[in-house]
């Protein structure tokens, strides 16, 4: 069956970059992330969930070849 | 009051549907008979299983409901974690599993079917599948109203949504599609609400700053400075905590009785393990599962803790919605701080963690459902098995099918009976959940003493039911204004809180249970032969195959030690 690394690592690669981009565009909107006391949380949350979801598609792929 | 939502919230939750309904298409190729579609082929890893298991557990009523009774109880609600499933999944996966796995049962009722006789399977399949749709149905119901009140959606559009996607990667994938769901979900539920974790400790200044905080607010309810920040140190006195128990109810109460009910005998959980590759791995299962189950209350009830913290300090402007009463409703807790810390991006991922741990919750009920439908049901009264297996491979694997859409459509009519009628539902609900503490006792002396008959068994689950449902008829609750939380034959006690209600009719239906089992299997003959009941009795079964040369990790009992441990460390340090 489907190695389930595969689906989890794409889905989470793809948001990770869909949110890491949009907190690069709204960096200057300080309005924004009032709420989040200054801190852009869409750049550290993006790239966190960019990492795992390369890392699942790292050992997904690694376990492929063995 | 209403929670904003942007484009990019919206998109995240997209991406989110279409690869979970993605993984049930890419499965459908493997679901050629009733084995692989509600057995899940038995071909899981045990850390998927694992990670599934704790999964299911944690649908939309958890994570609501604890981080909402974090709210109210503080600290103390780590009790449902650290003592309350803990020890029960350790228990569950060393003294159990060998037999649950090695029975070949395909569900819990079949068990009792193996171990004891018919009539004991049939009373527990029926009482199971009711539960199972009321609790899906319910689970539906809150996220729908949530959805409404808050994000402004329509009430129908969501119930209907929201159970046509689980439908449709349990339809395509059966069990298997749930279970790698449920993994994809245990991630997203993490680092949806991780966010939220961060950013509220931190605008109360840490722990340090939350104790500071919460001291004045305990003070001015009558408690200790410490109460919502500790655990144990105030359980002397049942007056003196907010759960309203005292330290021996907790233990017997939740540690024990409600906890092994639960985690031991429920067949949405159990059947996890059940779909694992080996018995090793089955045994396994559970305490992969307590490695993040002992953390998530730093992810859903510190927070619920803070939220008390931000409601008794106008400046940070934090609120709940009320109810006809004009209480707050509790449950609301997490989405209101979700709407409180994060902006747009991060939030739709946090309104995505709810709507994964809703499905994960709900396709754990279904997929148990179908199962316990089609073999413990359909199979064993309507069309027993014929001679021709693949045939009927075939044929149960369409039933297993036509019981997903049913479950679901039940579901769905269940959570219409509790937007109109959410008292009795609540009520059927409270009833049905009296079922897991007979259970265990009938089970455990069952898998331990070869001597306890079906009859006693069969007896002692039903005079257990009915005992508990007495009790929940003659006490009542302080403060209750209906008779669904109790007292509707005659009111002889009042207990201070519902939790403390609870916890005594959970122990009065074990007790009870265990006691009739006992006496009966002593005046009742033994049917089954020392044979019939091989690999299902812990004295008839031979001892497992030597696993020394295995790493103390990949073993069972390394396991369970390194669990063990973890809690006691977090026990003591939240003391």
């Amino acid at each position: 069956m489907v190695d389930i690394r595969i689906p989890i690592g794409l889905m989470f690669t793809i948001i990770g970059l869909l949110i890491s981009i949009f907190g690069v565009v709204t960096m200057s909107n300080t309005e924004m992330y009032h709420k989040s006391m200054g801190i852009n949380v869409n750049i550290i949350m993006g790239l966190l969930m960019l990492v795992f979801g390369l890392i699942m598609l790292y050992f997904a792929r690694r376990k492929k070849k063995t | 009051m209403k929670v904003d939502l942007s484009w990019i919230d919206y998109l995240i939750m997209i991406i989110y549907f279409l690869f979970v309904l993605g993984i049930g298409v890419f499965l459908r190729k493997y679901m050629k008979n009733a084995n692989a579609f509600l057995e899940a082929g038995r071909s899981m890893p045990a850390w998927v299983a694992g990670l599934a298991f704790i999964s299911t557990n944690l649908g939309a009523l958890e994570v609501m409901g604890m981080t909402g009774s974090g709210m109210k109880y503080g600290m103390m609600t780590t009790h449902f974690y650290w003592i309350g499933a803990i020890p029960a999944m350790i228990f569950l996966a060393v003294f159990m599993m060998p037999f649950y796995y090695g029975s070949k049962a395909r569900s819990v009722p079949e068990f009792l079917k193996l171990r004891f006789d018919e009539k004991t399977r049939g009373l527990n399949a029926i009482l199971f599948a009711v539960m199972t749709v009321l609790a899906s149905g319910i689970s539906m119901y809150a996220l729908a109203i949530l959805m409404e009140n808050l994000l402004g959606w329509n009430f129908n559009l969501c119930l209907w949504i929201s159970a046509l996607i689980v439908l449709g990667y349990t339809y395509l994938g059966g069990l298997s599609s749930a279970i790698y769901n449920e993994v994809l979900q245990f991630f997203i539920i993490v680092i949806g609400l991780l966010p939220l974790v961060f950013l509220s400790l931190k605008d109360i200044g840490g722990w340090v700053g939350l104790k500071a905080k919460l001291a004045p607010i305990a003070v001015a309810k009558g408690y200790a400075a410490d109460t919502f920040t500790t655990t144990w140190r105030h359980t002397g006195d049942a007056l003196a905590n907010p759960l309203g128990v005292e330290w021996y109810g907790v233990l017997f109460g939740l540690g024990f009785v409600l906890s092994f009910g639960y985690w031991c005998t429920n067949f949405l959980i159990v059947q996890r393990a059940f779909a694992a590759e080996s018995k090793a791995a089955a045994k396994k299962v559970p305490l992969i599962g307590a490695i993040p189950k002992m953390f998530i209350p730093f992810l859903i009830i510190v927070p619920g803790i803070i939220a008390l913290a931000l409601f008794n300090d106008p400046t940070k402007g934090f609120t709940l919605p009320l109810d006809a009463g004009g209480k707050p409703i509790y449950d609301y807790t997490i989405i209101m701080l979700l709407k409180q810390y994060l902006p747009a991006g991060v939030l739709g991922l946090g309104i995505t963690a709810l709507l994964a741990s809703f499905m994960s919750g709900m396709a754990g009920n279904v997929s148990a459902f179908n199962t316990v439908w089609t073999y413990d049901i359909y199979q064993s009264y309507i069309r027993p098995r014929t001679s021709n297996e693949e045939a009927d491979g075939k044929h149960y694997l369409k039933v297993g099918r036509i019981a997903t859409v049913f479950g679901i459509l039940l579901s769905i009519a269940s959570a219409y009976i509790a937007s109109k009628f959410g008292n009795i539902m609540d009520f059927l609900q409270t009833i049905f959940s009296l079922i897991n503490a007979p259970l265990f006792a009938v089970i455990f002396l069952g898998m331990f003493w070869k001597r306890t008959t079906g009859h006693a068994a069969f007896t002692g689950l039903l005079s257990g039911f009915l005992l508990a449902l007495l009790h929940h008829g003659l006490t009542i609750p302080a403060g209750a204004t209906t008779l669904v939380k109790g007292g509707w034959i005659a009111v002889l006690h009042t207990y201070p809180v519902e939790m403390a209600q609870n916890f005594w009719t959970a122990i009065i239906a074990f007790t009870v249970s265990a006691v009739v089992t006992v006496g009966l299997t002593f005046i009742t003959k033994q049917k089954k032969s020392d044979e019939e009941l091989h690999g299902l009795v812990y004295s008839l079964t031979p001892r497992e195959l030597d696993d020394s040369h295995l790493s103390w990790y990949e073993r069972p009992v390394g396991l369970a030690i390194l669990v063990s441990v973890i809690c006691i460390v977090l026990t003591i340090m939240f003391w």
